[in-house]
């Protein structure tokens, strides 16, 4: 009993160190290992992504938007990684642009990588026009006029040398809009401007602490998907069949949780712990 | 999924590359024994880069395709484009904030500034935020579940309670106009409920955020840099 008292006394000062030490080794052991508590669960947001772009007839134009940055890459860039093989899976044509300045580097080496690996010629079946500055208005142009937005690729070609872009004056040329996105201009801005002003179907990704700001507009029917954090990135592969980076992080995501939740409830039993003791009076 | 150590060592560009981000990868995390000068370096290191690269960005993909270009077609082809120098005098005035005597010329282009963001925004977000988000709340709270399963009727209808309910609850937590006691007092503590879960959820997915970073640079550190995962 005193052994007992005399450690819920010490995690009242325990060292914000030790539970650094606990959290990196619950990281590293089961990357080390393979070691993961497993989760086949998809949900329903993950699901309607994947199932829309199962139906969309092949040949049509998907725009994807690369809205994001290197501080959020293992969240994001798997999730760019699923849906670009998936478009290419699935012989859409891809146009690819970015409304953040670096998302522009990190989508075109996706798309250049998948693009080999799927044997896609650059101008037929994707294409990438590089980073807009602009945001909102950027999007509302879009809306109504896409050739003026964009008269050119990223390396300043016109839009006229590519056939992947044949027909496509304006956002609802588009079978789908996919954002990926950690903030503003993003997934919100597609989806409340370009969705609302077009109806072109609106998806995306976005980083595990933006994704609860999502749910209404999913309820409302105003997105067809949503992909949250690494987890929705894992779900996507696994609905792919693919082994990505998100998966092999699950694990030890997984395992972190258990970790922190142990220490929640260490924290809770102290501090109950403490509030008794001074309820008895009793002194330490 | 475990391999013999194989350290990539710097002799290409690329893996002094992979070098130096392992270098100020563990220089970052050393602040989590202590502030010590490898995290200074490092802090001190990507404030300058950061800047440096804004600077080159804005110039490169705002500046000067939207700006410098425009007007020196214009000179070119003897088809002047006088307006553009409009936003160019107010981006330099938006600069005379770094003279405290006339800093409040800047105001100008401010005012341009939220004046336009406002007008384009305003019908955007009304039709896009405020009335699809209204029109999501006003759902039946009967529903009759496609397939006539009652207990599957049952949960689609309270979820649509959920939703109205949640919502009633969370403006009468935020309408100041009554003094919140008697059944206003309780409605408005139910609102509080809802509004903590929706906090516990943000906070749920922001730690599975911060640990995603984590685990994205130890898959770095481990694969990319040690060669321990293939």
């Amino acid at each position: 009993m005193e052994t007992l008292a005399k450690i819920l006394n010490s995690l009242k000062t325990l060292d914000r160190r030790i539970i650094f030490l606990f959290t990196a080794l619950a990281v590293i052991i089961p990357l080390l290992t393979g070691f993961g508590i497993p989760s086949k669960k998809i949900t329903r947001e993950v699901q309607g992504i994947y199932d829309t772009i199962e139906k969309i007839p092949p040949e049509s134009k998907v725009l994807i938007s690369f809205d994001y940055d290197p501080q959020t890459k293992p969240e994001c860039h798997p999730m760019t990684v699923g849906l670009i093989t998936h478009l290419f899976r699935k012989n859409l044509k891809v146009v690819g642009i970015a409304l953040w300045p670096a998302g522009s580097a990190l989508g075109e080496q996706v798309l250049i990588e998948k693009s080999k690996e799927f044997n896609k010629q650059y101008g037929t079946d994707y294409v990438f026009l590089g980073y807009k500055s602009g945001g909102d208005v950027v999007i509302q142009k879009l809306c109504t006029n896409f050739r003026d937005t964009f008269p050119t690729d990223s390396k300043n070609e016109p839009l006229d040398k590519f056939p992947v872009l044949n027909n496509v004056t304006r956002l609802s040329d588009f079978a789908a809009v996919l954002s990926l996105s950690s903030g503003d201009p993003g997934l919100k801005q597609w989806t409340i401007i370009g969705h609302e002003q077009t109806g072109v179907l609106v998806a995306g990704g976005c980083t595990a602490v933006s994704a609860p700001e999502f749910y209404p507009y999913l309820d409302a029917r105003q997105m067809f998907g949503l992909l949250g954090g690494m987890k929705g990135a894992s779900e996507y592969e696994t609905l792919l069949a693919i082994k990505g980076q998100a998966s092999a992080g699950m694990g030890a995501q997984s395992v972190v949780h258990m970790v922190i939740i142990l220490f929640i409830i260490l924290a809770n039993i102290s501090y109950f712990y403490e509030k008794k003791k001074q309820k008895l009076g009793i002194v330490d | 999924m475990v391999m013999d150590l194989a350290i990539v060592w710097p002799t290409n560009i690329e893996n002094v590359g992979i070098w130096v981000a392992a270098f100020l990868t563990l220089c970052i995390y050393s602040f989590l024994y202590k502030d010590n000068p490898f995290y200074k370096f490092a802090e001190y290191l990507f404030v300058g880069v950061s800047a440096g690269y804004w600077v080159a960005m804005q110039y490169y993909n705002s500046l000067k395709p939207n700006l410098i270009d425009n007007l020196a077609i214009g000179f070119e082809k003897f088809d002047y484009h006088l307006w553009y120098i409009v936003p160019g005098i107010l981006g330099i005035i938006m600069l005379l904030r770094l003279a405290p005597s006339i800093a409040w010329i800047s105001r100008w282009s401010l005012a341009f500034v939220v004046g336009l963001s406002a007008g384009i925004n305003l019908i955007a977000y009304l039709q896009g935020n405020a009335i699809a988000q209204i029109k999501g709340t006003m759902v039946p709270l009967w529903v009759m579940s496609p397939d006539g399963d009652i207990l599957k009727s049952i949960w689609m209808s309270f979820c649509n309670w959920v939703i109205v309910g949640g919502v009633f609850c969370g403006l009468i937590y935020f309408f100041f106009s009554v003094e919140h006691r008697g059944v206003v007092g309780g409605i408005s503590r139910i609102g509080i409920y809802f509004l903590m879960i929706s906090f516990g959820a943000s906070f749920g997915y922001t730690i599975m955020a911060r640990i995603s970073l984590l685990i994205g640079r130890m898959l770095f550190l481990l694969g990319d840099w040690l060669q321990l995962i293939r």
